[in-house]
């Protein structure tokens, strides 16, 4: 775990660069996170990263694609369009939430 | 009589009747556990069915032998829960009351969720292997496989088992091997996930081993439809990966059930707290081993260790006790790698797969995150163990937490 200043907030990262405490983010920081990986945020952007950020704080996992789908109401499609390639990735390092994972 | 009534006669179902008839008083409770039907499968000797290694005696039992005197089965097709009217009816009619319900009724593979994988191809040259039906009909079809395209491909995840893919990529590869035949097959490993491995350390001691067996990777991978005629994997932005054969993990879900009684998510398992199990709704409602929607692998390990946690709780809660048991996530698993080895990880909700022995610091017998012939024979004996000690309920000793005794962390590595 290193510490890291984007934008003017000092944030502690994972090697990848994914926020290791989500209770240091806000959204100025999601923004700056965002521009890092060159998406700039528009609604339909916020609007998958609220649903992540509220659903995180329910289930303690980060949402699947399918999750943020079915359960938050934006088309799988739409979410690779949002978040060009690698939707699921991208989503939680600009929510400030670990990257999905499997068990190795 | 109070009455508790398990539905699922599956790992967690079984183990938790088992335990609990121990615990509670004949003449004062009524245990009745339901499932739809009388065959219990060893769902990990799937894996192997493929490759000729087991036979189908050897994962199939009767339920009720497996479940103790004083437990009532009742074989049948459950309609929906009423949950505020605490009572089970069954698609025959029947009903079933209860003081307190235990849904343990697993999750299982649904390819009718993605568009093109029942289609013509389907058992001809798509096949899945979480199934006992899938996992002979692939055996079949890998005795008559001459080279081409091999795909492993999951749909999406949580799924059953989850290093079970892997598994089944080494296996194949060293069954290809040992046909003389590897070179006339090209493998892939598709995977919805960001990599094939995605745990940091894991990553570390494991991320070669795809490499090194030469097997692609096509990552972030999220499948829209199956097209059967071109036999071609169509993702949700547009990739195509095509297959001579294809071998699919299909998205996992809970009971219809579930979703019919109000009570799941959306993929129909049911929302409970992750440390005891309970559902937040309904008090005297548990969800245990696969059905649940806690963050853990859907694993036997998962089911095991959580129903230690349980019964006791259990116990704790009709006595008019508070739950003192908290649940940890604890997962433990043997991956097999192929020619006669295999590795193990030992991890729960807080602490990643990491080096070291297990159960034992430095004895072991078994080595966590590295591949050896103890751990592959550590995984063969299991069955043994899931049958007679495990299913029977009766005491291991494996602690339900994780431990990190003899676990190596990057700070002692590194000093």
């Amino acid at each position: 775990m290193t510490v890291t200043t984007i934008d003017g907030h000092q944030i502690h990262v994972d090697a990848e660069g994914f926020l290791t405490d989500n209770q240091e983010w806000d959204d100025k920081l999601a923004t700056a996170l965002a521009a890092a990986i060159g998406i700039e945020l528009t609604e339909a952007h916020w609007k998958a990263i609220r649903f992540l950020r509220e659903d995180y704080a329910r289930q303690g996992e980060t949402a699947t694609i399918r999750r943020v789908s079915t359960v938050g109401g934006i088309p799988i499609k739409e979410l690779f369009v949002l978040f060009p390639q690698k939707p699921a990735k991208k989503m939680a390092y600009v929510a400030g939430l670990p990257k999905p994972h499997g068990c190795v | 009589m109070k009455r508790l009534l398990v539905l699922g006669a599956g790992t967690a179902g079984t183990m938790i009747v088992n335990k609990l008839r121990r615990r509670l008083g004949t003449g004062e409770w009524q245990i009745t556990v339901v499932d739809r039907d009388d065959t219990h499968y060893y769902q990990p000797g799937f894996l192997f069915l493929p490759f000729g290694a087991y036979t189908p005696e050897q994962v199939t039992k009767s339920r009720h032998t497996l479940l103790p005197d004083g437990v009532d089965f009742v074989a049948g097709d459950i309609d929906r829960v009423d949950a505020p009217g605490n009572s089970v009816t069954l698609l025959d009619g029947r009903t079933l009351s209860y003081d307190y319900l235990v849904i343990a009724s697993g999750a299982s593979p649904r390819p009718e969720q993605t568009p093109g994988m029942l289609g013509p191809q389907w058992r001809r040259s798509i096949f899945d292997f979480y199934t006992f039906d899938g996992a002979r009909a692939l055996a079949e079809a890998l005795q008559h496989f001459d080279g081409g395209r091999f795909v492993v491909h999951i749909t999406d995840m949580p799924i059953k088992c989850p290093v079970a893919p892997l598994e089944f990529t080494f296996l194949a590869d060293a069954f290809f091997h040992e046909r003389g035949m590897r070179d006339r097959v090209e493998m892939v490993y598709v995977t919805p996930l960001p990599g094939a491995f995605t745990q940091p350390i894991a990553s570390d001691h494991l991320g070669s081993m795809l490499d090194e067996r030469k097997v692609a990777v096509e990552a972030d991978f999220m499948v829209e439809r199956i097209d059967p005629d071109t036999k071609t994997l169509v993702s949700y932005d547009e990739r195509e990966v095509s297959f001579d054969l294809l071998v699919t993990v299909p998205l996992n879900m809970g009971a219809d059930f579930v979703a019919r009684s109000g009570l799941g998510n959306e993929l129909n398992y049911v929302p409970v707290d992750k440390h005891t199990l309970q559902s937040g709704q309904y008090p005297n409602i548990f969800a245990v081993g696969d059905a649940s929607d806690i963050p853990a692998s859907k694993a036997g390990s998962v089911a095991h260790f959580s129903v230690e946690v349980f019964v006791d709780n259990f116990v704790q809660r009709v006595h008019g006790q508070p739950m003192t048991g908290s649940f940890d996530g604890h997962t433990n698993c043997f991956i097999e790698s192929g020619h006669g080895k295999g590795l193990l990880i030992d991890f729960n909700y807080d602490t990643e797969p990491l080096p070291g022995k297990y159960p034992l610091p430095r004895v072991g017998p078994f080595s966590l995150l590295e591949e050896t012939r103890t751990n592959h024979l550590g995984k063969l004996a299991f069955r043994w163990m899931y049958w007679n000690v495990l299913l029977p309920g009766r005491p291991t000793p494996l602690p339900a937490h994780m431990s990190m005794a003899g676990k190596h962390t990057q700070t002692e590595e590194s000093p």
